[in-house]
């Protein structure tokens, strides 16, 4: 646990006109599950391929246990890659796919023997080494290609949104089982995904990305609980989101004024200055639909709508600016139900500790 | 509706005898017993056969033939693949040319191409033999090499690639162990249809060939003599049957290898 397992610098990448990664840094732990989370061309896959040594910065430094490795190709690195769609060796059997980065290191035939039997009986395919990658199911060549990977004991494990292919069910087992392995073999786990909610639930840190930068590098609860910008708590989780323009900075509240609404108390992510426009973000089950408590904020409101989705009952709430707050009231049993109608007057409440002021 | 469906078994039988009737009689003479290639028919006999095989500068030929086709296929279907495999895998500038060079041969009339490469070869105080005829037909063959190993190439997933090197392949470790047994299927279909191609092909040969005679050139030879005649038709009937087996062979080959 001594030092960064994988360190970027002001790495940028840059394809023609497009700045695919802009300026990021990076520092990921050893024996880290580390996620990098962004949607379809924020520069993740580009950022991973750069570890990978499948692309080289443009700029930057890119260390692998301390070795800079900005310019090493992919053959000569000590990581491996799980790709999207397994690129598995159609021609060899499942067997021969796992064996194939011990062959090319040139091993004996019995060490290579011995530690693809081990390798697949870690992913439980024991019984399938005869067969082609084709015989196979989906969530079966997942595990040939995890298999494949971890076979050569790389310090470093890349996966590329590897369950994407993978129906509903598969996803969530197979979550579990790559946390289970990662655990098992103690590599450090870069993985890339869209998903959030497999990021979420997968990593030890996740790093959110848009057009190319780190907007905020965090554990799970901190990027729920603390996002620093808007993007950042509406990837994750749904948010609502307030308008408005700093007026007061005390010890760790600050106060918040949004037009036609009030003065509002809420928490600082970062330093904010007085005067500074932003946005009060607030998720939907921190919100109450009763009387406010000692101290509590309070928003008046007229019931727009109110959908019950069977654990939770959802009511949206327009605000005498226009913004509707969505508040997610968990569902505790008919008699315990808050009953409200759509066009009922309603006071909406939080703890200032819920609400978060990010930027935009 | 009625009128089509009773039309079109129609057309469909008119097309087959149209392209196999002349196949047919040719297969029928070479067993017809008598010197004459007119109806009615003699009677049966294998003569021409036995005397085809008793025939040694027609044996010959034949033999000269397959030394050529060999040779060409082997020469084309490397080169072929090694262009197809710059074409599909890799963006240059010139691509589109570097293609259209690649396959016009098969569109510049032989005619033209012959005269064309005898020029060259006397310009460049080449002597005529076998190996000049292999170079013009592998002149001819690289287009269809091309063509069936870039269509196999087109499919191929570039990650596999990535996949290999990751895993510590080089690229020459890459080809040996990856692409090329991946695309071996069609490389084997590529090498019979440059063989087809050399075994069959008269035009150029006649225009390149030194003493030694390849097996179009000298069946064109023999037709002038009436009494051997008979013997060049059971021949043609052979070649046919071969050839057709080879590319009925190259087809399994290609869809046996889409299936999968």
């Amino acid at each position: 646990m001594s030092g960064p397992s994988v360190e970027l610098v002001g790495v940028s990448k840059r394809y023609g006109e497009v700045l695919a990664v802009d300026d990021i840094d990076l520092a990921i732990d050893e024996g880290e599950f580390f996620s990098i989370l962004g949607p379809s061309g924020c520069g993740k896959t580009s950022t991973l391929r750069m570890i990978a040594g499948f692309e080289f910065p443009t700029s930057g430094s890119l260390r692998i246990n301390g070795m800079e490795t900005a310019k090493v190709p992919a053959n000569r690195r000590n990581v491996n890659m799980v790709f999207q769609n397994y690129a598995l060796f159609p021609h060899l059997s499942v067997k021969e796919n796992v064996a194939f980065g011990l062959r090319v290191k040139g091993m004996e035939a019995s060490v290579i023997d011995q530690r693809v039997a081990e390798a697949l009986a870690m992913v439980q395919l024991d019984a399938m080494h005869q067969r082609k990658p084709g015989q196979l199911s989906g969530g079966q060549q997942q595990r040939v290609a995890l298999a494949r990977a971890l076979v050569n004991r790389p310090s470093v494990l890349l996966l590329d949104e590897p369950l994407g292919a993978l129906d509903q069910k598969l996803r969530k087992e197979m979550q579990f089982e790559l946390k289970r392995l990662q655990r098992e073999v103690g590599i450090t786990f870069i993985y890339v995904t869209h998903d959030q909610e497999e990021a979420l639930t997968m990593s030890d840190r996740i790093a959110v990305m848009n057009h190319g930068r780190v907007l905020q590098v965090d554990d799970s609860a901190n990027l729920y609980d603390r996002p620093v910008t808007k993007f950042v708590a509406s990837f994750i989780g749904t948010s609502n989101f307030l308008p408005g323009r700093v007026v007061g900075v005390t010890d760790d509240l600050a106060e918040f004024e949004v037009a036609d609404v009030g003065v509002i108390r809420a928490r600082p992510v970062a330093p904010l200055s007085e005067g500074a426009m932003a946005l009060l973000m607030i998720r939907p089950e921190r919100l109450r639909l009763a009387a406010p408590a000692h101290n509590d904020n309070s928003v008046e409101g007229v019931v727009e709508e109110s959908v019950f989705v069977g654990n939770d009952v959802l009511h949206m709430v327009k605000l005498k600016d226009g913004t509707v707050f969505t508040i997610r009231d968990q569902n505790l049993g008919p008699e315990a139900r808050t009953a409200v109608k759509i066009g009922d007057s309603v006071l909406v409440s939080w703890s200032p500790a819920a609400a978060m002021i990010v930027s935009d | 509706m009625i009128s089509r469906f009773r039309v079109l078994p129609a057309y469909y039988v008119f097309l087959v005898v149209l392209l196999y009737l002349p196949l047919m009689v040719l297969l029928l003479f070479s067993f017809n017993d008598g010197t004459a290639l007119s109806f009615p028919l003699r009677g049966f006999t294998s003569d021409w056969y036995e005397g085809m095989l008793a025939n040694g500068q027609l044996l010959g030929a034949a033999r000269n033939s397959a030394v050529v086709g060999i040779g060409v296929s082997t020469v084309a279907t490397v080169l072929g693949t090694l262009a197809a495999i710059a074409l599909v895998r890799y963006k240059f500038p010139g691509k589109t040319l570097f293609l259209m060079v690649a396959v016009t041969p098969l569109l510049v009339p032989f005619l033209i191409l012959g005269v064309a490469l005898l020029i060259l070869f006397s310009a460049l105080d080449v002597d005529r033999s076998l190996l000049t005829v292999g170079a013009a037909h592998v002149v001819v063959a690289i287009p269809y090499t091309v063509l069936i190993v870039a269509s196999r190439l087109v499919g191929f997933d570039r990650n596999l690639e990535e996949a290999a090197y990751d895993l510590g392949a080089s690229f020459p470790y890459f080809l040996r162990r990856v692409l090329v047994p991946l695309i071996a299927p069609a490389m084997l279909a590529a090498w019979l249809v440059a063989f087809t191609v050399s075994f069959d092909e008269f035009v150029l040969a006649s225009f390149t060939i030194g003493r030694e005679p390849t097996l179009p050139v000298f069946i064109f030879g023999q037709v002038r003599f009436a009494n051997r005649f008979p013997q060049v038709v059971a021949l043609a009937s052979v070649v046919m049957i071969l050839s057709l087996g080879l590319v009925l062979l190259a087809q399994r080959l290609q869809s046996a290898w889409t299936r999968r």
